[in-house]
């Protein structure tokens, strides 16, 4: 596998470290005017999501790691499993709950997502950045209040609990901000 | 790409405005400005820093002569102050090879003056006076290096172990990949990493009495422990400025550079021709005096709170 030195490392590049793929968060350069120069790298571990800081010295290098992002599909959820499969290849995935985390709120089968393959293994599994859901269970809001303001909490389909405005009912469609899980609109079916 | 200044035009009316109140306050003093070459046969023999190199080759010749970028313009100065100029200040251009980052370019300006008859301490009082007027942020605050490590981090720099100083690095968090056997190198990371962090924001700090094995161009003063000369001047945790009580021994001066190109040889950089011109102006004697540069890149940053070296010159790197 290629490796990057310190000096090519940038944001976003996935990297080997202790063993484990990561992704660049950061790269500062810190050197002293008249010291050692070296790069402070920012990065997340994948397999953990942790965010560690470590120094190196200028002009070290960094393993590379085999990591892609590909589009999938979001088949169905076993009971332990969540099963994908890519639209290119048809090949299919499994992940167990650790690896789908917070994403398995906005997973709704058939929709597209973005799977993280490490090795050709899925690391991880971002959901699209809006998706559109159906409320299960809210409180009836006052009719007739369009303002906005104020809210309440509803249930999505996907078990999600996302704040929306009075006026949104049980059984209407919503599109929701994945990244924040914040209410958008009310779609029509 | 883009081909637009990477500075805004009011960035730039407030550098032109620094310049002439710096310009101002040295004229004041009675302190000449000159300027010197920045393209010299030889360059700074300092392991750590890297000149960028230029070739030289005279119409109609086939000889390529390898000139450097000066990476400041201190030997060519003290020549002046050897030749009895008295104080007298720059601003120019100076180059370092490799360096770019947040507080980093490869081409920056720099301030630079020297005092005769000054100490370090003396040339403190200066830059804080002169800060004072740029900055208005008050006076600065003054701290031994030593302090500074006892105060933040437990440990005495003169005195510690490689293996304190690595363990001391561990135990503050610093998680370093490489393999360092190097004393002042533990001592810049846990300096630049632990303590220069917690410097006070709200006005300058200058940090004083290096360990001698980082006394660079200062005088060692005998003392128990022995420490170098030097100063360097931080607000907000980024480093602006260092200074020296100047090494006149012109014998101490070529032992510090044949030093610094044994070290190079081991870290396998390319050698550097020795100043002879600056040694032979120590020979003939140079004046007690004290220097100190500055980089006014940096200093715009932080009067402007720029988060990036880019965006207070007009073309950043």
């Amino acid at each position: 596998m290629a490796s990057y030195s310190t000096s090519e490392i940038r944001g976003g590049m996935k990297v080997m470290i202790d063993n484990d793929p990561c992704a660049i968060v950061d790269n500062e350069f810190v050197k002293p005017g008249k010291g050692q120069a070296f790069n402070r790298i920012k990065y997340r571990n994948l397999k953990s999501g942790r965010v560690v800081e470590r120094t190196y010295k200028s002009g070290d290098s960094i393993e590379a790691a085999d990591v892609t992002d590909i589009e999938a599909q979001y088949l169905y959820n076993d009971g332990s499993h969540w099963h994908f499969m890519c639209g290119d290849t048809f090949e299919q995935y499994q992940m167990d709950e650790a690896q789908v985390s917070d994403s398995k709120l906005w997973l709704k089968e058939q929709d597209k997502c973005v799977l993280t393959l490490w090795n050709g293994s899925p690391l991880g599994v971002a959901p699209q950045n809006f998706v559109i859901l159906k409320i299960t269970e809210t409180d009836p809001g006052v009719r007739g209040d369009t303002s906005g303001g104020g809210g309440k909490p509803a249930k999505l389909e996907t078990g999600a609990v996302v704040r929306v405005p009075l006026f949104v009912q049980q059984g209407e469609l919503i599109k929701v901000d994945t990244r924040d899980g914040s209410y958008v609109a009310r779609v029509k079916e | 790409m883009s081909w637009k200044p990477t500075a805004s035009f009011k960035t730039l009316h407030t550098r032109a405005k620094i310049l002439a109140q710096v310009r101002d306050f040295f004229s004041k003093r009675n302190v000449l400005e000159v300027q010197t070459p920045l393209l010299s046969s030889t360059s700074v023999t300092d392991p750590y820093i890297q000149s960028i190199p230029a070739i030289f080759q005279k119409t109609g010749s086939q000889i390529q002569e390898t000139l450097y970028l000066q990476t400041s313009p201190e030997y060519a100065m003290k020549r002046l102050l050897a030749a009895g100029s008295g104080p007298i200040f720059q601003i120019c251009k100076a180059f370092r090879q490799g360096e770019v980052g947040t507080f980093h370019q490869p081409e920056f300006t720099m301030l630079e003056w020297y005092r005769p008859d000054f100490n370090h301490h003396d040339l403190m009082n200066e830059m804080d006076d002169l800060l004072q007027l740029v900055l208005n942020k008050g006076k600065a605050e003054r701290l031994s290096y030593a302090a500074a490590f006892v105060n933040t981090v437990g440990i005495n720099p003169h005195f510690a172990s490689l293996e304190e100083l690595s363990f001391c690095a561990k135990k503050n968090g610093i998680l370093v990949n490489s393999t360092i056997t190097d004393r002042d190198a533990w001592l810049d990371l846990i300096l630049t990493h632990c303590i220069e962090p917690h410097f006070a924001n709200n006005h300058p700090v200058f940090l004083y009495d290096f360990p001698i094995s980082q006394a660079a161009l200062a005088k060692i003063r005998n003392e128990d422990p022995p420490v170098a000369s030097r100063f360097e001047v931080y607000y907000k945790g980024i480093e602006l400025a260092n200074g020296f009580h100047e090494l006149q021994d012109s014998d101490e001066q070529r032992r510090r550079f044949e030093n610094n190109l044994h070290q190079r040889n081991k870290l396998d950089l390319s050698p550097i021709p020795i100043d002879e011109h600056f040694l032979a102006a120590l020979s003939h004697g140079l004046p007690d005096c004290s220097g100190v540069a500055l980089g006014l890149d940096r200093l715009l940053m932080l009067i402007l709170s720029a988060e990036n070296i880019r965006e207070v010159v007009s073309f950043g790197f």
